[in-house]
């Protein structure tokens, strides 16, 4: 198989039990920053890239890039589409346009996913202060 | 230490009641009934992640300072704003979120809650077309066909299969939590049979979607009598791998889906092969389900609002539910997130009448999806200061949308040290409603009950509805002095 560097997706995000449980244990909590500092890949887009379940990787889209844990989805193939349950790291790369009715684009933004084993996932503190300055 | 029964769990829109909380010296030591989260949130509402006093913003660092101060500084802050915006109310008691729409009133603002991002398209879509619903028990009762479309309940209100649908013995339908058992079973005992016999189990070489769904030809239990459940999802979600049938949709297509199965449903051909990755002929399938129930209903979530077509999408679901009516009897019911978020739209629609998005900067209430929404208010940077209370936007809304938020002063109101309250500049601890508070909260199906108070606040913390009538009263306060000044000659 062909390794690429860069693989086009389209980025959705979304509740999972884990970040449910996480928030209610508080935003500042281990549990919340394993449960959203993270994504789920494709097991074949992982292989594309050439990573494995724990790997560092860099999605970015026009509003952002965050580096997050890239985790193989158990379920079922999604090819070309990458989850990222909702939470402030979610947040940096979503599409804010509400097409004018109120709701920023939360499922189906444009990304681009890469290998980023150099680069650190960030904890919530060090997100807010990188991305809003506090 | 006192057994408490019949509790209702603050979290998601199921508002199970059947929480039964032992408490030992003003502590809930444990919980029963609950699910993960009512459990992680019944055990975390003491943990260290708890704002302890008031704090406020001083050369960049946050400092404790008294809860006056703090009103005060809040009130001093909404008082002096042209145009806040005062977001939230979704995980407190509508006694609260009434001083809210009153405080609203009183400064101008935007008043907006957690449905614009979460269920105000469906609330633009209940009024484009209205809604067929009915209440859970109904549901419970009778449903002998479910259809969860674009949500995935295992994960987002984990007890909703277990006390309103499938798997719970209804009046007229029975639990079919045996039958998915034995289905667990059998499978688990394929493999056990396979490893006995020291077969590798058969490597699939990898499926593309449109591969897959060649495999995923609707099985014949979906014709079967007694209850049945479809799952609609871009991904196999938990909830799907419990379906009798479970339907990928490409990512965005969900209108085209939809409108599939409403020509079929009208006997029309389809000239095409596939749907939004759906063969038709499995969509024939599915739409004879659909007919031969007896009693169906779709329950939807984010997966239809937060994806392209956003409320259209609601738009059509209802409006397929208003063509299977003329078949057989179909209902559809949103998902609703955060607990009294129904409650929070109510409180509003009461108020004002408008259930979300309400601007008071004219003085009297308009409502326009787009322009007094706050998301869109955020966006095109027009606020010049926010309240927000009872939710958590620094972690659910786009980067742009908070870094516009604390360019400007930033009052939070919550008892946890949430990511808005680490971005804040007055934040204000406030008990939990529905442990150490009372009140009243709204379900998904817009049923009032009861929540209650489980233990004491620890001393000194206020309740959502006293901080607001605090800041209320020292806004006007404020305002009655600085109208003095510009009246004295």
């Amino acid at each position: 198989m062909m390794m690429q560097q860069k693989l086009r997706v389209t980025l959705i995000t979304g509740r999972t039990i884990e970040q449910g449980v996480g928030k209610e244990y508080g935003k500042s909590s281990p549990e919340y920053y394993e449960a959203c500092s993270m994504v789920y890949m494709d097991a074949e887009d992982m292989k594309k890239l050439g990573i494995k379940t724990g790997a560092h990787v860099l999605v970015r889209t026009p509003q952002g890039s965050v580096v997050l844990r890239a985790v193989k989805y158990p379920r079922s193939a999604t090819p070309g589409l990458i989850y990222i349950p909702y939470g402030p790291w979610a947040n940096v790369v979503v599409d804010d346009s509400t097409t004018s009715i109120g709701m920023p684009t939360f499922k189906g933004t444009p990304a681009e996913v890469e290998a980023a084993p150099d680069q650190p996932v960030l904890s919530i503190e060090e997100l807010l202060k990188k991305e809003f300055g506090r | 230490m006192s057994v408490i029964n019949a509790v209702t769990c603050p979290i998601c829109g199921c508002l199970c009641d059947d929480i039964e909380v032992t408490v030992v010296n003003n502590e809930v030591v444990k919980v029963k009934n609950g699910c993960a989260v009512c459990e992680a949130k019944y055990m975390g509402y003491k943990s260290e992640h708890r704002i302890r006093q008031p704090l406020v913003r001083k050369e960049g660092k946050l400092v404790p300072v008294s809860m006056d101060e703090a009103i005060h500084k809040a009130a001093e802050i909404l008082a002096n704003a042209n145009y806040p915006v005062l977001y939230g109310w979704s995980s407190t008691n509508c006694e609260a979120q009434r001083v809210g729409v009153e405080l609203a009133e009183e400064v101008g603002g935007v008043l907006d809650n957690t449905a614009v991002v979460c269920h105000g398209p469906s609330l633009m879509g209940t009024q484009e077309v209205g809604i067929p619903t009915s209440t859970l028990g109904q549901i419970r009762h009778r449903a002998d066909l479910i259809i969860y479309w674009g949500c995935d309940p295992w994960s987002a209100h984990p007890r909703h299969l277990e006390r309103y649908t499938t798997f719970t013995e209804g009046r007229f339908e029975d639990s079919e939590w045996k039958s998915y058992i034995n289905k667990v079973k059998a499978v688990a005992g394929k493999k056990k049979l396979l490893s006995a016999q020291r077969v590798e189990p058969h490597k699939k070489p990898h499926e593309t979607v449109a591969e897959s769904l060649i495999f995923n030809k609707p099985p014949e239990t979906l014709q079967k009598e007694g209850r049945k459940l479809i799952v609609v999802d871009v991904r196999k979600s938990m909830t799907a791998e419990m379906a009798d049938y479970f339907i990928q949709v490409q990512p965005g297509k969900d209108y085209e889906l939809m409108q599939a199965i409403r020509a079929l449903i009208k006997d029309e051909e389809l000239d095409v092969e596939q749907v939004a990755g759906v063969p038709v002929d499995y969509l024939r399938e599915v739409v004879d389900a659909l007919i031969s129930c007896k009693f169906g209903v779709i329950f939807f979530g984010m997966g239809l609002t937060q994806s392209a077509g956003k409320f259209r999408n609601i738009e059509v679901a209802i409006s397929l539910i208003r063509d299977l009516n003329s078949r057989t009897k179909f209902l559809i019911m949103p998902m609703r997130g955060h607990f009294n978020v129904s409650g929070a739209n109510i409180v509003s629609a009461w108020q004002t009448g408008y259930a979300f998005g309400v601007d008071f900067s004219l003085g009297y209430p308009r409502y326009n999806p787009g322009e007094t929404t706050s998301m869109d208010v955020l966006l095109r940077g027009e606020s010049d200061a926010t309240l927000v209370i009872a939710a958590d936007p620094g972690a659910t809304f786009p980067k742009k949308a908070i870094q516009h938020m604390v360019k400007h002063p930033l009052i939070v109101i919550d008892p946890h040290l949430n990511a808005t309250a680490m971005l804040g500049d007055v934040v204000i601890p406030s008990a939990f409603v529905g442990i150490e508070v009372s009140g009243t909260a709204y379900r998904m199906d817009n049923v009032p009950l009861p929540l209650k108070k489980v233990v004491e606040p620890p001393e000194g913390i206020l309740t959502d509805e006293e901080i607001l009538k605090k800041i209320l009263e020292e806004v006007r306060i404020i305002k009655s002095k600085r109208d003095e000044k510009t009246e004295a000659p």
